[in-house]
């Protein structure tokens, strides 16, 4: 009992950090708001199964278009909606928020929901981890996961496109005056969270079916994680995702499925009544709260 | 282009833009309190009155299906005008399904396990639910712009969920066979009181004293600290008053479907007031109502393809934020009290 909630809250808590790692890359590390998030994440899925299932592309071509679909969309929207209002940070999530409502209740009005909506997993089968069985894909998801999160801690410290990404969170003005375009830069920002989203989608759902509602929860498991780790921290987003997978594992066995998504709820609540700024948080500590 | 207008500066290529003036008649009607004509009479009465005519003599004449419609905007109206009190108030929501819903689950509450008539669960629904609310957002007070948003945005979801989880009140099934009113013209006539009294009391508010320091709040928050007033205080004041309103249409609502289930949290009373704000207009009250009264009809037509609603509300909301952000209302009132011209500009080099 102890080993399968070590294990599995294990592969929950990567999981949630592959969710949220693209949300904290657009929201956290670049100041942007995307809260079309969790509908992009669900678009990936679709327009992935579409590509695979009606019109027969190879799973493999099928991702990676699908990735790069995503991305683009995510430019897209930056470039329609985001563009226009940016400064304006309530406008920003209002205007986000729609699209995404808009996404997903697209696809609910077009009839999206049912048993056939699957991905395929990557490698069939499964090991035995002391008396545990795991699945491949969720070893699958523990690699991958583990790859994003620290090749996206080199790329925000060691690259110059990851370090001008922080930069125009920080202080756009300076960032300017040293030629960083900070539209351009937070451009690519969203579309590369838009494709983290896309990337977190193939991994993760084909452990189950895609559906709708699937969207709502993506955003505010990755909210959750990104603000309890603190905007801006990639070492904050896989603590906060560790803190919250494994609480959420625990009260799934202690208590019922239901309250799985509770917990990332309350843990939103309860960090944002006493620490805002989130565990590792340095930046506007002092601005959101009087 | 402009090779074709008439040139006012000369042989240089004419440079114009467009200059706006207040009506001759506005001027007059505006600041002298001697109104000397029925015209200047009814140029400054004639707007106020259109919601007030409408909303008693629209249930009169409209068939019963219309009627329900008509409920139901006037039910957003007042729910966008509260988001829109909140908003001035620097406090924006994106969980106006928090207040509609505890609203609806105390006056449901009342209803089935105490016994109340509706006369009674109403009021009692109103206030407790004001209460709550307040009493619940108390610890993020201090918090503001998107941090506060976020957290009204979670609560009711939660809410939802923890009725799912724990099957109190209900549970999924909901309380049902809830008390109903006694005929259906006070339905009607009490929902299009309070638009009234809401948009009037809402607009009179914002311009006492108690109103500019609200708006204090939210231009520069600690400028009005430093002026020695608790705004604390102030928000949680605000808030009740916001709350409180979302409260008494979920009372109402309960009453009207005699039902109260999960549905009271939903994420389309927490995005249909927004849209219906942004669309009608921010910061008038005004434009929520007519944002309402443009919407929910709107979104009537489209009710035969299905649950198209969420999708239209969604893409208009979008769609004004970012093309009008004035919203229709602003634009109306500045057509009424204002013409344009193009007139020259003289090269200034």
């Amino acid at each position: 009992m102890l080993e399968v909630t070590i294990i599995y809250g294990f592969v929950n808590s990567v999981i949630l950090a592959l969710v949220a790692l693209g949300f904290g890359l657009t929201f956290g590390i670049s100041g942007v708001s995307n809260f079309a998030y969790g509908a992009l994440y669900v678009l990936a899925g679709y327009v992935v199964w579409i590509f695979i299932n009606k019109l027969h592309i190879p799973f493999v071509v099928a991702a990676c278009l699908g990735v790069v679909l995503t991305a683009f969309l995510g430019a897209v929207l930056y470039r329609f909606v985001l563009l226009r209002v940016r400064g304006l940070v309530l406008s920003e999530v209002i205007a986000t928020f729609g699209v995404g409502l808009a996404i997903l209740e697209l696809f609910r009005c077009l009839g999206f929901t049912g048993f056939e909506y699957t991905l395929p997993v990557f490698t069939d089968g499964s090991i035995l981890i002391g008396n545990t069985y795991i699945d491949h894909q969720r070893l699958w998801i523990v690699g991958i996961g583990v790859t994003l999160a620290v090749g996206l801690y080199f790329f925000t410290h060691h690259t110059k496109l990851g370090l001008a990404f922080r930069g125009i969170a920080q202080d756009e003005r300076t960032a300017l005056s040293l030629g960083i375009n900070s539209d351009k830069i937070a451009e690519i920002s969203v579309a590369f969270g838009a494709g983290l989203a896309a990337l977190a989608a193939i991994v993760i759902l084909p452990r189950g079916l895609i559906s709708v509602n699937e969207g709502y929860d993506v955003l505010i498991n990755a909210m959750a994680v990104c603000i309890i780790g603190g905007l801006g921290s990639t070492v904050g987003v896989v603590a906060a995702a560790f803190v919250i997978g494994y609480a959420q594992i625990i009260s799934e066995a202690l208590v019922g499925p239901h309250w799985k998504m509770i917990v990332s709820l309350i843990a939103i609540l309860v960090i944002l009544v006493v620490k805002p700024s989130g565990l590792f948080g340095k930046q506007k500590e002092l601005e959101e709260r009087i | 282009m402009q090779q074709t207008m008439p040139t006012a500066a000369g042989a240089a290529p004419a440079r114009r833009r467009k200059e706006r003036i207040d009506r001759g008649i506005k001027a007059r009607s505006d600041d002298v309190f001697a109104l000397t004509s029925y015209r200047e009479m009814l140029y400054v009465a004639i707007p106020p009155a259109i919601p007030v005519v409408l909303l008693l003599v629209l249930p009169l004449i409209l068939p019963i299906y219309w009627q329900k419609v008509l409920l139901s905007a006037a039910v957003f109206a007042v729910l966008a005008m509260s988001w829109d009190f909140l908003a001035s108030v620097g406090m924006v929501s994106l969980g106006q399904a928090l207040f509609f819903g505890v609203g609806a689950y105390v006056a449901g509450i009342l209803d089935h396990y105490l016994g109340l008539p509706v006369w009674l669960s109403i009021p009692l629904g109103t206030l407790f639910g004001g209460l709550i609310c307040t009493v619940l957002l108390l610890p993020v007070l201090r918090l503001r712009g998107i941090y506060f948003a976020m957290v009204t945005l979670v609560l009711p979801l939660m809410f939802e969920r923890i009725i799912e989880a724990t099957g109190l009140l209900g549970g999924t099934e909901g309380l049902t066979g809830l008390t109903s009113f006694p005929n259906p013209w006070i339905e009607l006539y009490l929902i299009g009181t309070v638009v009234l009294l809401t948009l009037f009391g809402f607009r009179r508010l914002m311009t006492s004293d108690y109103g500019l320091v609200l708006k204090g709040i939210r231009d520069n928050d600690r400028s009005v600290m430093s002026a020695g007033l608790n705004i604390y205080w102030y928000k949680a004041q605000a808030l009740f008053i916001g709350g409180a309103i979302c409260a008494f249409c979920g009372a109402y609502m309960t009453h009207v479907q005699m039902f109260v289930g999960m549905p009271a949290f939903a994420l389309d009373y927490s995005i249909l007031p927004i849209a219906t704000a942004v669309v009608g207009g921010m910061g008038t009250f005004a434009g929520s109502v007519l944002g309402a009264f443009l919407l929910v009809p709107l979104s009537e037509f489209l009710r035969g393809v299905g649950g198209w609603r969420t999708v239209l509300y969604a893409l208009s909301l979008v769609g004004f934020i970012v093309l009008l952000p004035e919203g229709i209302f602003h634009y109306v009132r500045r057509k009424y009290h204002q013409f344009e011209r193009w007139v020259g500009v003289e090269a200034s080099s």
